[in-house]
């Protein structure tokens, strides 16, 4: 008996018995997934296949901010609109979603007891109650605004009503590219100014106001610039023509609760980040600080921000897979992003589920991978560097 | 080895193999039925929370096919979207959901159509405040779809045809679309005329909503089942065809006891008087005679879920008997 074990008792076989006996359990499960699908899509004469991309969709999406999209188009580009459609709820979704969540993990922190009592039922709120209800409540609220006829008329430009928030649309006309060259040229000579500035402060202590400079830079200067071409920039006012305002640029309803629902709602967990951030720098920190004559406003951003950033940044990525995941639920209100036009609508008209599916997923994963990537490149330049 | 070989073998064969739906049905001892998540007149709970509708009747004509007793079946409710591949995967037996016979589900979506319980087109309503009497007055307007329906083409090729705009708002139920369409959020909500009626007769005050005139497409609506499994598709087909040929040869669920003594050949025969039809297709011999008897013939069930008398008022129209300037015609039952 002891003899037949003889090799099993060996350490170095065991785990390598053991880590082989799973790897291949788990190829002969995937195997028979991939071969039971096959089979029955065959046996029931579903056809497979990628050429159904080629095919015109056959149906309109009417929210497509990015490319013109008719019913003759392919399925190919109902999934371009849809990738388009659901980076930009994410990416302006985690924009405002990392800005309230900063703000109010600060204000949490504040010794102003109302201020800190209203955050914390906010974020109890907001992330205790499911998403898609938020989603859904938000959406309700659009709609009951008043009807596109007696739409609320702000400032003479802009029209609320539950088809949207109309506004105009600016037209750039010729020689505004001077002006867009010169922001580029202020952004560029800003960035150089505060590196130099930092250097000669480590060098001489002197200080220079990096800050207004730059504001005269970026604003000022193409402003001017602005008025002496002649203010190359006229507006195309929305007009209520028919069923519709016509013209002017429209953010629709399901894209603004979807904005708000996703922002409000991750914005709860990045502010609980933010808080464990901030408490995580110690006590001592502050004091020293506080010690050798720093204002208020510089020991927050100086020196407490930028140990808690070390904190924060892991989760806070994953705060941003999540809202760009949690887009997905976009179908519960009509929103066309990825999984509702191309995963939905295209799904079942070309009745290629697990090609559509298969895309939408790998889809997914390439945009969270990329976001990690980015985030993780962040999180390694802030990390503390021992010289 | 050989035998955990063998025992996979068993199992990808239980998930891959499917005995025949009949026996599975039989088995089981009721009927799954998908339906819609509501629509009147068609499938929807009634007050007492009973399902009823022309849908519904098709479901239980199925059941009493097979067993006998109208009670035999569990209703299952699917979106526009989800209906396919809940059919697919078996986790109904069959539709009988407002879906419409096209090429593409017939053929590569690999079911089987067994016929068409309701002939139905493609149409619009609008609010009547909005004074619109065509649809192609509609330049501009929202328009309030159900995705993954035939509908959403039809639109696509109707506005395109006639060259003019739209704004699709696609949305997943009927419900959802009843609700944006109330709101005011779209103009237009399109969908098959009967589903409109439906709509209309829900709404708070039916007066103020009007079905234009135009009727952009083809729409047979019929129960399917799936593609392979003819025993069942059999079934399926003639509880529907038993329905129509009651109406033409006018049995009713009151009159159908004393038809039994008839002396028309066809009527012995689809009561199972005469003749072993029921036999052939694996039932009792009097199943059509139960569906009769508990469920009526095709005009019964039309009168009693969409026709004039109820809240939809859907004239027979297109859905008469081809005796009666319809289209409604099924095979001879011999």
């Amino acid at each position: 008996m002891r003899s037949n074990l003889g090799f099993f008792s060996d350490e170095k076989f065991r785990s390598i018995f053991f880590q082989t006996l799973v790897v291949g359990l788990f190829a002969l499960g995937l195997f028979f997934v991939i071969s039971t699908t096959s089979y029955n899509l065959e046996k029931r004469n579903i056809a497979t296949g990628w050429s159904f991309l080629q095919n015109p969709a056959g149906f309109d999406i009417s929210f497509s901010p990015f490319l013109e999209f008719k019913s003759t188009d392919t399925h190919l580009k109902v999934y371009f609109v849809g990738v388009l459609n659901t980076l930009l709820v994410s990416i302006t979704g985690c924009i405002a979603a990392t800005i309230l969540g900063f703000i109010l993990g600060i204000v949490r922190l504040s010794s102003n007891w109302l201020l800190s009592r209203l955050v914390y039922i906010y974020v109890e709120f907001s992330r205790n109650v499911p998403l898609l209800l938020q989603i859904i409540l938000w959406y309700s609220i659009l709609i009951q605004l008043p009807r596109v006829k007696q739409s609320l008329e702000v400032l003479d430009v802009f029209y609320i009503s539950n088809r949207g928030l109309y506004s105009p649309r600016p037209i750039f006309e010729n020689g505004f590219s001077y002006v867009l060259i010169a922001i580029v040229l202020a952004l560029i000579s800003s960035f150089l100014i505060t590196r130099w500035a930092k250097k000669r402060q480590d060098k001489t202590g002197q200080q220079f106001p990096v800050f207004s400079s730059s504001i005269g830079l970026i604003f000022i200067v193409p402003l001017i610039l602005f008025f002496i071409l002649g203010s190359p920039l006229s507006f195309e006012h929305p007009e209520l023509k028919g069923f519709n305002f016509k013209g002017g640029l429209v953010i629709r309803p399901e894209f603004i609760a979807m904005f708000l629902a996703l922002s409000i709602y991750t914005a709860a967990f990045i502010s609980e980040i933010v808080r464990a951030g901030i408490m995580s720098v110690s006590k001592g920190q502050r004091e020293a600080s506080a010690a050798i004559g720093l204002k208020q406003t510089w020991i927050m951003r100086l020196i407490i921000i930028p140990q808690a950033l070390r904190v924060i940044v892991p989760p806070l990525t994953s705060q941003y897979l999540n809202l760009t995941k949690n887009s997905s639920l976009g179908i519960a209100v009509g929103y066309a992003d990825l999984v509702h036009g191309f995963g939905g609508i295209s799904l079942n008209q070309t009745g290629q589920a697990i090609e559509c599916m298969a895309i939408v997923m790998a889809t997914y994963l390439s945009i969270s991978l990329t976001i990690s990537f980015f985030m993780n490149i962040y999180n390694r330049s802030i990390q503390f560097k021992e010289k | 080895m050989k035998k955990l070989l063998s025992i996979f073998a068993v199992v990808a064969f239980a998930f891959s193999a499917h005995a025949g739906t009949l026996d599975d049905v039989k088995n089981r001892g009721f009927l799954k039925c998908g339906v819609t998540t509501g629509l009147a007149g068609f499938a929807a709970p009634d007050d007492s929370g009973e399902w009823a509708g022309l849908d519904a009747d098709m479901c239980r004509a199925v059941a009493v096919a097979v067993f006998g007793d109208r009670s035999k079946v569990e209703f299952i409710t699917t979106t526009g979207k989800s209906r396919f591949p809940t059919l697919a995967s078996g986790e109904v037996d069959m539709l009988a959901r407002n879906t419409t016979w096209t090429i593409s589900r017939d053929v590569n979506l690999g079911f089987e159509f067994v016929g068409v319980n309701f002939y139905d087109g493609q149409g619009f309503m609008v609010p009547s405040a909005l004074g619109v009497s065509s649809a192609t007055e509609l330049d501009g307007a929202t328009v309030c779809i159900q995705t993954g329906t035939t509908t959403e083409l039809n639109l696509a090729d109707f506005f395109r045809l006639n060259g003019i705009s739209y704004e699709a708002l696609p949305i997943e139920t009927n419900d959802e679309g009843k609700e944006n369409l109330f709101a005011g959020r779209c103009d237009v909500y399109t969908t098959d005329a009967s589903g409109l009626s439906s709509t209309r007769a829900a709404a708070s005050n039916p007066d103020k909503w009007v079905v234009l005139p135009e009727i952009i497409s083809k729409e047979p609506l019929g129960p399917l089942v799936r593609h392979g499994d003819h025993q069942w598709g059999d079934v399926v087909r003639w509880s529907l065809n038993a329905m129509i040929i009651a109406e033409e040869l006018g049995i009713t669920s009151e009159n159908v006891d004393a038809q039994t003594s008839s002396n028309v050949p066809e009527v012995l025969r689809l009561l199972g008087v005469e003749g072993n039809y029921g036999e052939m297709l694996e039932l009792s011999n009097d199943w059509a005679y139960q569906i009769i008897k508990q469920i009526g013939n095709y005009s019964e069930s039309y009168e009693a879920n969409v026709g004039p008398d109820t809240p939809l008022e859907i004239a027979r129209g297109l859905n008469a008997l081809w005796t009666q300037g319809g289209i409604l015609y099924a095979p001879p039952f011999r």
